[in-house]
């Protein structure tokens, strides 16, 4: 049998790329909508846009709250130095966070048509990703410094390192990929050929800068943290799978046909490469302070809380099923007849 | 570590607490009213009240939304401020955190199902149905995280042991011994403030525009809320004041100013305290806090001087006790009052001075809920785990805290001013009469005769 810890940190690491493709197509959808403002496209997709996220946008949320949740419930130690360390940088995603939620809702259950406030949405959407992977490079270790009982976090080896810019760079092009290739799905299922042909350009334009920022990342993570790379080495099949989901979702994209498929490809390739870079990092959550199995809550919290988890799921499946038959899958819902 | 590190934590912590106590507060009221005046109108057959249903639930998303974020922030806040809290207390409060957040979610779904099917199913009763995931689910976060609450005033469910706590048993740290209480009172004063707040918007409007069908309606059902939770809340609050008692006498006797041990204790209304820790100028009611404390006029209520003075909570939370208690009976008059002159023929219930003191209600609610929250955060020092953990010990070490005080105040400032335009010009802009012509062109009629009968 699986340990608890290892339970916790595999469902944990699901509900991350959970949220890493939630919030993504999220993210993007803003700052797509504030772009096509800008250039005077926005009557093309803004609806489509809006019809997608106006049922989900909070679910989105709580998706992050969860990992976060998770996180410290399983490893109360992360909350100690990631907290003391991410203070400032956790702090701004709050803010940003904050401004993003409720100006989402001014906007489109209050005044419609404020460009400050899809400003505020559109930009936001990109900062948020770019503070929020600070914690990925903090976990590569070397940033956080503990003297003492003191935990703090060295600013200066941070805004230095190539590595944290990638990751940075990484995140932001990635949101604007998936977003793009979901949206270029959900419109040709609304059957809005205009929405479809704008979006599908996004989707396209942006997939070369994702792999490239994959890779440099990929390359500054060997000079920066030699065992995790290794290991990522050795996990090299799912990289090459990784790859693989990437050239048929691009060829799918090109070529102009079955954008669904296209967008799960998607979807595996970041799969794929996110688990690759978390088992990698396998057993640290905070290289070198925090592992796994040193952090661990005692065992009768951690089976608690998998048995909520559990209860929890069974709960929430359904009620998922059922928003997604309600909205996202029912083809008169997308196409804006109800 | 430096006092004012700590003195700065507290601050942004207690701004962001007590800024979303207001939506947190409207979060769980709100939905169950929507849920109530949905029922009503589909049983009576009576828009008025499905437009009430309607309109409410556009307005509550917008606070929700600020509910949200602002909950997201005190969540992070917890780590990010308070990193040794975390740490110590992390591996026992995890399972109601964990918790609350399925309750939210599930929550957070059925809202979206509800606000975007109104025309959708054929059975009215469908849509309604839907409520009921959104109240429970708002119900049941306020649970969760009270009981965390519970926990930092009566920990329980583990062995210190070393400086850890060891034998950890989540579930009886959730049902720690003040969590009854204060989840029957947190519920109770959220559905009386979310009451009082619609029923005062009702007053406040027909102040301004006059009286008319729909906001009559809204004024008698929701004042009958007012009612109906004012009284358990009433009962709540006495609750609460004999768990106090029991359990953690300091902070009942910091909240009466009940400095020595003694039988027929008095209660002690407002007042000050002189150089010496007199009591002066304030009503004292005979024998009433030992009533209070323990159904028994003679009980015997222990006062402050048993407690060290470095254990003792701050004298202040006096007058945010009285404040609270004072708030809490003066609404359930309002609803009283109210009531006495709908049934008194002679008099008009929607007489000027009447709709005046209900519309102030709403307020004074919110009012009466920060000053319970203060009441029972600044009543708990200087602990931050009663008996285990000091406030100052919790703390970050990080300076910066003080920067990002006045950011998030800034933040807060800018949410609160543009959430209140935005809900402005949503309900300006589109008053109850005009959206009910718009919507119900062909049963007009007969709605005019029904409101006539209401």
């Amino acid at each position: 049998m699986m340990s608890y810890e290892l339970i916790g940190i595999s469902v944990l690491w699901l509900f991350l790329y959970g949220y890493l493709i939630v919030a993504s197509i999220d993210f993007g959808a803003g700052f797509f909508a504030f772009y096509a403002r800008l250039t005077k496209q926005d009557r093309l997709i803004n609806r489509l846009i809006s019809r997608y996220l106006s049922p989900v946008w909070e679910i989105t949320n709580v998706f992050f709250v969860f990992f976060y949740i998770g996180i410290i419930g399983f490893f109360p130690d992360s909350a100690y130095y990631y907290g003391s360390a991410l203070l400032v940088p956790g702090s701004i995603a709050v803010i940003l966070i904050a401004i993003r939620g409720s100006f989402y809702a001014f906007e489109n259950y209050g005044s419609k048509n404020n460009i400050v406030y899809l400003f505020l949405y559109g930009a936001t959407g990109l900062l948020i990703p770019a503070s929020l992977s600070v914690a990925l490079t903090l976990s590569e270790g070397g940033f956080i410094t503990k003297q003492g009982g003191t935990v703090a976090l060295d600013y200066w080896a941070l805004f230095t390192s190539p590595l944290s810019w990638c990751i940075v760079g990484l995140a932001i092009v990635s949101v604007l990929f998936i977003s793009g290739s979901f949206l270029t799905f959900y419109a040709s299922r609304a059957e809005d050929h205009a929405a479809l042909k704008l979006m599908r350009s996004y989707a396209l334009f942006w997939s070369t800068p994702t792999i490239i920022a994959a890779l440099t990342a990929f390359i500054y993570l060997s000079q920066h943290n030699e065992r995790h790379f290794q290991n990522m080495m050795d996990l090299g099949w799912l990289l090459a799978m990784s790859v693989g989901f990437f050239m048929i979702a691009i060829w799918l994209l090109y070529s102009g046909r079955r954008y669904g498929l296209a967008f799960i490809c998607v979807m595996l390739q970041f799969f794929c490469a996110f688990f690759a870079y978390g088992i990698g990092q396998y057993p640290y959550i905070l290289d070198p302070y925090i592992t796994i199995q040193s952090s661990a809550t005692s065992p009768s919290m951690g089976i608690a809380l998998v048995v909520a988890f559990i209860g929890g799921l069974c709960l929430l499946i359904p009620s998922l099923i059922l928003v997604f038959r309600l909205f996202l899958f029912d083809a008169d819902y997308v196409k804006g007849k109800k | 570590m430096s006092i004012d590190t700590v003195l700065w934590s507290k601050l942004v912590t207690g701004m962001t607490l007590g800024f979303h106590a207001i939506f947190a507060t409207l979060g769980v009221g709100v939905p169950l009213m929507i849920a109530i005046a949905e029922f009503i109108g589909i049983r009576k057959k009576n828009p008025h009240y499905i437009l009430m249903a309607k309109r409410w639930s556009r307005g509550f998303v917008i606070s929700v939304a600020v509910g949200v974020v602002t909950g997201t922030a005190i969540s992070l806040q917890l780590a990010l401020v308070w990193p040794h809290f975390m740490k110590l207390a992390g591996n026992v409060i995890a399972l109601p955190l964990f918790m609350e957040v399925f309750a939210f979610f599930f929550e957070a779904i059925f809202l979206g199902i509800y606000l975007y099917t109104w025309e959708r199913f054929k059975n009215p009763y469908i849509h309604w149905l839907l409520t009921i995931p959104v109240v429970t689910g708002a119900g049941m976060s306020a649970v969760f995280i009270t009981t965390v609450n519970g926990f930092m005033n009566q920990p329980a469910g583990f062995a210190m042991e070393a400086g850890q706590f060891t034998a950890v048993d989540p579930v009886q740290a959730m049902l720690n011994t003040a969590t009854f209480s204060k989840v029957f009172h947190v519920l109770s004063s959220a559905y009386m403030t979310g009451a009082a707040l619609l029923s005062g918007i009702a007053a406040f409007t027909m102040l301004k525009k006059g009286v008319s069908a729909y906001h009559k309606k809204a004024l008698k059902l929701m004042m009958a809320v007012v009612l109906l939770f004012g009284l358990l809340n009433t009962l709540a609050g006495d609750v609460s004041a004999k768990f106090l008692a029991e359990h953690q006498p300091e902070k009942l006797a910091a909240a009466e100013w009940h400095f020595e041990t003694e039988s027929g204790a008095d209660l002690v209304l407002l007042g000050w305290l002189n150089a010496e820790h007199e009591i002066i100028g304030a009503l004292h009611l005979p024998k009433f806090l030992s009533f209070l404390a323990f159904g028994d006029f003679n009980a015997k209520v222990t006062g402050l001087e048993e407690f060290p003075t470095d254990e003792r909570p701050p004298l202040l939370v006096h007058y945010l006790f009285d404040l609270m208690a004072g708030i809490g009976f003066m609404l359930l008059a309002i609803s009283l009052l109210y009531f006495l002159f709908v049934f008194w023929k002679k008099r008009n219930e929607l007489n000027k001075w009447m709709l005046r003191v209900i519309a102030l209600g709403a307020p004074l609610a919110f009012l009466g809920v920060e000053l319970g929250w203060f009441y029972a955060e600044i009543g708990r020092q200087p602990w931050i785990i009663r008996g285990y953990m000091r406030v100052e010990e919790a703390a970050t070490t990080s300076p910066s805290v003080k920067i990002l005080f006045f950011l998030f105040l800034l933040l807060y400032i800018v949410l609160g001013i543009v959430c209140v335009l935005v809900l402005r010009r949503l309900f300006n802009n589109n008053p109850a009469e005009a959206e009910m012509e718009k919507w119900v062109k062909p049963a007009r009629n007969e709605t005019a005769e029904k409101g006539g009968h209401a």
